[in-house]
């Protein structure tokens, strides 16, 4: 408990990944959490924390092509990672098509859990295998306002105005 | 009290050698792989005083691997739930792995969380132990002299005591193949139905030689099999007929009684785990015969 | 899935910032210089506090420290009353309560300090069961731990209960509820640039509620102090009031140190300390005659308070005049109390006192519908309200409501006879599930009791900006509701021009008026209307400065184009133009307080839910397959944020219903994370059906009436009732979990060892 009391820090590493498309370089304790690197050490405010455990998926991120909850992600496992977060998403059709139904459809209320949200639904419509549950998939992700009907017309509208071959049943 | 996350020191291995010289070095070595409990235990304030930990996912050409032969199914330590939800193959070879694993969480925990992990973790609830548990896994330790293989049932000796020695980590877990086992379910009674930690787990397996795997989550201090409950089952499915319903309701309630020793806490209580596995048990038993 | 919807909604007016995370909310926001800030609360539930020691192997060179010995004004937290103070001072009346409060630059050295600051207690027994509060030992409040008492009388309840042929009495309980916004409390406070005040930035629905709390304690004029809502994500309720508490926090460590101060709560703290909806026991006595009658009335209604008396009253009020719910009942006495217990204090909560009595009354209508041997639903008919009849105070119903046909429209849209047909055969033949419908009729009052909207005086502005759009000035709040979005169409609907020529400020009590609270379903609905009237009012100011000095036209003439036009004349030359609205009292309105009696709402809303649900008798789970609302929403200004809200609180009333349990131990909330404070996810509940009815309110914009809070009243009972009928127990408990039907179930019939 002492050693805690200290303001002694462990040796920081560097750690050098890419977020959005850009090279960054961290300089960080390795048990950082990655939601705290977004958020004030890169200025991506975008992702957000709800909950501190993994649990409401508000702090969503793809890392290396998997959805993850970046708040129970330690830092040091980002090196050399490709990293996307939902400042980057209208730069993909998925992503902007999401965007654009979650705002004609009523997909976001009070907007807290919609970044993580539609960087989930983004992630699922492209990965998700045929005939996979949405609601089973987003359930990783949970809303307090909207009760979830409306971001599951918000994703059918949007994967429907895609052509990516996938249909719902 | 509530996490330090700047005072927790951190190696990251860049290969085998070098990990499992860490272990042999460190007293006491934590490790860390998906995170998905580490980071919530730490958070949680769950830190020790001068502890380490040793990051194992620079390693994952050597440890995220499913190898699926004739004889076995052996699953790296880093993979993941959803890699293997992803396997066609090995989900159809083993069903009880997709049962149990599309319940750990939601997507986000399955895309990082690890078997050997959930077993390392040593939780009372691990569903993906009792999966594993349902096949008689084994696990597979490595050290700097070489691989130890210990069966999973048996591994765990006391809440969080596990048969790892000193310079070992859990490298692997090895599922033997069978010949198709009879009826195999696994049920999860979360406190909702996704993000749940288990009340009261179930998972049987009927396997193809007559015998039984009965497992038990969140009903004692590790993911537990009851023997007497597997013998009785093994009766029932060798003597059909020989006990009507009510009889064999009564004998799965004398046999819950004697060797279950649920408790109350947080989530649930003492009589609801134990009433709840035994009206599981006796669904199970009155369809034996359909399959 | 809805009907009534008219033309198709705009898409939301704040939809772009939200889905391309550029919205801020209060942790989004970094300032120079800036400290954070870290609470020190109590651990025990009640005591004098004898020691405060600080570890010195801590470095506290870099702390900010405030204790109530800091407060420059006075260390109340001033709402209803004056006795919770901001920091206790000697003494602490629930666990987690704030004594002391940090700042520093590094967030973990706050982790740091809180592992070494230890304080002592001398602990004195608390009262933790609301039952014992009126013991002697237990008194901490007035004469008997009492905060409310509200007593409604009709006609002559003994009397009633003469005629009665069957007389039913069964006591209810409800449990605590957390809010669980997902973005937690947080505040930032800053010295203003100019001189001694303060200004203020956070998650909140009352910018006003924060000046009048924070002015009284820093002991400055609310000239002195800005308060500026920030983006803020989820409130229902539970940021109407808490928010004073972390901003006037907030605002102690920013004067102390003179710099910019956030102080923002992770989850557990959240949980563990906020204000949760309030714990109640009702006990129901019911007289019918054979013929399903309902003769009396008697309902005793206890509120749990926790330690500080915050809301409870206002929340007792409603709670208390929504428990007769929607029959014609000639004798009732309703006698309501709220007491104090050693528990973090209660507070506001969407439904705000009527979910629970809501939900005693009907469940036990359908025990009493089950005695006399009628469906739910006939037992209702027979007793509605309608217009003409006189409610619990003497209130004439004004709305030409026909609650039975909002009952049979959900009964069909369930698939009606037939289908329970299909369930009764289903249970017959399963061996582990149970299905059966099950429904809810109420009301629900809209806008603030009685005489609280005059008391509130609301005030709303329309102004032109430099670029000749309007902008409208209220305090009211967007919380995810809709309220940019549903007074941009009102406002735009006034003038003829689109929603998108409308600006609304952001609540800054800088710039904007005092337009009462964002609660009790009233911003659309009172506040609304000040906003048609406001827009209003500046055509017709507009229309006179022209007339004064261009050219003659009408107020009623200022309508699209032609408001453009002379928006664009106006901005020329270079003209001012403000519109002002305020409350008035609609004439027949008339609300006695010290009676209680008379008109208790300016309006209601009428609503009948239903639900079908599915238990599985092996393991008591219970699945909500199909829900049904039919509510009767005055008239629809956006369909898309109407059916939002109404799905959106009808998943947190089936939270509330199964799932969602406080737990308590010494006084201290246990399940502080989200992983253990269990809300439903997506797979834990199904579609939910909304339908409009429009029974429009003469003084709400396009007739509409207040719509947020009646899904709260309507699933548990729902819920319960389905239940109840599937399994044949009677679930007296929210929240209704498996282990307590399991026990029901037992009691029901002998445990054999066999399902069931």
């Amino acid at each position: 408990m002492r050693r805690l009391l200290s303001e002694a820090r462990v040796a920081e590493a560097t750690i050098r990944f890419r977020v959005n498309g850009r090279d960054v370089a961290v300089t960080a304790p390795p048990f950082r959490r990655l939601l705290d690197v977004l958020r004030e050490d890169l200025g991506l405010t975008g992702s957000k924390e709800g909950c501190g455990e993994g649990e409401c998926g508000s702090c969503s991120v793809v890392i290396n092509g998997e959805l993850v909850n970046s708040c129970i992600v330690p830092v040091i496992q980002s090196e050399g990672a490709e990293i996307t977060t939902v400042e980057a998403l209208a730069e993909t059709p998925i992503g902007a098509a999401v965007q654009k139904a979650f705002m004609e459809h009523g997909g976001a209320q009070c907007g807290i859990c919609t970044p993580g949200m539609i960087v989930a639904a983004a992630w699922v419509a492209e990965h998700r295998a045929y005939g996979s549950d949405l609601r089973d998939m987003l359930a990783g992700n949970l809303c307090r306002c909207t009760g979830y009907d409306l971001i599951i017309a918000s994703v059918d509208a949007a994967i429907a105005s895609l052509d990516i071959g996938k249909s719902r049943e | 009290m509530r996490g330090i996350l700047s005072a927790i020191e951190a190696s990251r291995p860049r290969s085998m050698d070098d990990l499992l010289d860490h272990i042999a070095n460190t007293r006491a070595p934590r490790l860390i792989a998906g995170g998905t409990d580490v980071m919530v235990q730490l958070e949680a304030g769950g830190q020790e005083e001068g502890e380490s930990f040793l990051d194992l996912t620079a390693l994952a050409s050597d440890l995220r691997y499913h190898r699926l032969d004739e004889d076995s199914l052996e699953i790296g330590a880093l993979a993941t739930f959803r890699d293997t939800r992803q396997r066609n193959d090995i989900v159809a070879a083993f069903p009880l792995l997709e049962a149990s694993a599309r319940t750990i969480g939601a997507t986000q925990i399955q895309t990082r969380g690890t078997w050997a992990g959930n077993i390392a973790n040593g939780s009372p609830a691990a569903d993906g132990v009792a999966a594993l548990l349902a096949y008689d896994a084994e696990v597979v330790l490595m050290s700097r002299q070489g691989r130890r293989t210990t069966p999973l049932c048996g591994f765990f000796s006391g809440y969080k005591k596990m048969d790892i020695g000193p310079g070992e980590f859990l490298a692997a877990i090895r599922l033997p193949r069978a010949k198709p086992d009879r009826l195999q379910e696994f049920w999860k009674v979360g406190t909702r139905r996704a993000q749940a930690i288990t009340k009261v787990g179930l998972t049987i397996n009927w396997r193809a030689d007559g015998s039984w795997r009965i497992v038990g989550t969140s009903l004692a201090p590790f993911v537990t099999r009851y023997d007497g409950l597997e013998r009785l089952f093994g009766q029932f499915g060798d003597h059909p007929g020989r006990l009507d319903a009510d009889q064999q309701a009564a004998a799965v309630a004398t046999a819950v009684q004697a060797d279950l020793k649920p408790i109350d806490d947080i989530r649930s209580t003492a009589d609801y785990r134990r009433r709840v596995v035994i009206n599981l048990l006796c669904d199970a038993a009155s369809r034996l015969h359909q399959t | 899935m809805n009907d009534g919807e008219l033309t198709p909604p705009i898409p939301r007016l704040d939809g772009h910032d939200k889905v391309t995370g550029r919205a801020q909310y209060v942790d989004d926001i970094q300032m120079p210089g800036m400290l954070h800030g870290a609470t020190i609360r109590s651990t025990i539930a009640r005591g004098r506090i004898t020691g405060i020691t600080f570890d010195p192997a801590l470095d506290w060179s870099g702390f900010t420290i405030v204790t109530a010995a800091d407060i420059p004004g006075k260390n109340e937290v001033l709402l209803l009353t004056k006795d919770q103070p901001f920091l206790a001072d000697g003494y602490v009346r629930h666990h987690s309560e704030p004594i002391l409060l940090l700042a520093h630059e590094d967030r973990e050295m706050l982790r740091r300090a809180a592992m070494a600051i230890t304080i002592s207690y001398a602990e004195e027994p608390p009262c933790l069961d609301v039952r014992q509060a009126l013991r002697p030992e237990f008194r901490q409040h007035g004469d008997d731990n009492t905060f409310h008492a509200i007593d409604i009388i009709k006609g002559d309840v003994d009397a009633g209960f003469e005629s009665a042929d069957l007389i039913l009495d069964e006591t209810y309980e409800t449990g605590a509820q957390e809010q669980a916004y997902i973005e937690p409390q947080g505040m930032i406070a800053r010295p203003a640039p100019d001189g001694g005040g303060v200004e203020i930035f956070g998650s909140l629905q009352c910018p006003y509620y924060v000046v009048k709390a924070v002015t009284h304690l820093l002991g400055i004029p609310a000239g002195e102090l800005r308060v500026v809502q920030t983006t803020t994500g989820g409130g229902f309720g539970g940021k109407e009031e808490y928010p004073s508490i972390v901003a006037g926090h907030a605002a102690l460590l920013a004067l102390k140190s003179r710099r910019p101060v956030k102080l923002v709560y992770d989850r557990h703290e959240d949980i563990l300390a906020t204000t949760k909806r309030h714990p109640s026991i009702t006990r129901v006595k019911a007289g019918v005659t054979l013929d399903g009658k309902l003769t009396a009335l008697e309902i005793d209604l206890l509120l749990d308070g926790g330690a500080y008396v915050t809301l409870t009253p206002v929340v007792l009020s409603r709670a208390s005049l929504h428990a007769s719910g929607p029959y014609a009942v000639p004798d009732i006495t309703i006698r309501a109390r709220a007491r104090l217990t050693n528990t973090p204090p209660h507070g506001a909560f969407r439904g705000f006192g009527a979910p629970q009595s809501i939900f005693a009354l009907e469940r036990h209508m359908d025990r009493l519908a089950v005695r006399l041997g009628l469906s739910p639903l006939e037992f209702r008919r027979r007793n509605y309200l309608k217009v003409g009849a006189t409610m619990a105070t003497g209130q004439i119903v004004r709305d030409d409501i026909d609650m039975h046909t909002l009952a049979t429209t959900v009964y069909d849209r369930l698939g009606g006879a037939e289908r329970e047909a299909e369930l009764a055969a289903a249970n017959a033949l399963s061996p582990s599930k149970r299905s059966a419908l099950g429904f809810a009729a109420f009301y629900h009052g809209a806008g603030f009791t009685g005489s609280g909207e005059e008391r509130l005086a609301s005030q709303v502005a329309a102004r032109l900006t430099d670029e000749g759009a309007v902008e409208i000035l209220s305090s009211n709040t967007e919380i995810g509701q809709g309220t940019i979005t549903i007074f941009s169409i009102i406002a735009a609907k006034a003038l003829g021009l689109d929603p998108s020529e409308i600006r609304v400020a952001p609540p800054d009590t800088a710039r904007v008026p005092d337009s009462g609270p964002t609660v009790a379903s009233r911003t659309a609905m009172v506040v609304g209307y000040l906003v048609q009237q406001a827009a209003l009012d500046l055509a017709a100011k507009l229309a006179g400065k022209l007339s004064d000095e261009l050219r003659t036209v009408s107020a009623e003439s200022l309508r699209g184009e032609a408001f453009r036009r002379a928006a664009g004349q106006a901005v020329e030359h270079g003209w001012k133009v403000l519109g002002r609205s305020r409350y008035e009292k609609p004439a027949f309105v008339q609300w006695d307080e010290t009676t209680y009696r008379g008109d208790a709402y300016a309006t209601y809303a009428w609503a009948v839910y239903g639900c079908e649900v599915e238990v599985d008798t092996r393991t008591f789970e219970v699945n909500v397959t199909r829900f049904v609302a039919n509510q009767d929403v005055g008239g629809v200004l956006h369909a898309t944020l109407a059916v939002g809200q109404i799905q959106g609180g009808v998943v947190q009333g089936l939270g509330w219903a199964l799932c969602e349990q406080v737990i308590y131990k010494d006084g201290a909330v246990r399940n502080t994370a989200l992983s253990t404070y269990v809300i439903p996810t997506f797979v834990d509940v199904p579609p939910i059906e909304v339908l409009f009815a429009e029974t429009p309110y003469e003084f709400g914009p396009m007739g509409a009436k207040g719509i947020g809070e009646l899904p709260m009243d309507g699933p548990a009972p729902a819920v319960l009732n389905a239940i109840a009928k599937a399994l044949g127990v009677e679930p007296e408990q929210v929240p209704c979990r498996p282990e307590y039907l399991m026990m029901l179930a037992d009691a029901a019939a002998p445990v054999g060892g066999t399902r069931g």
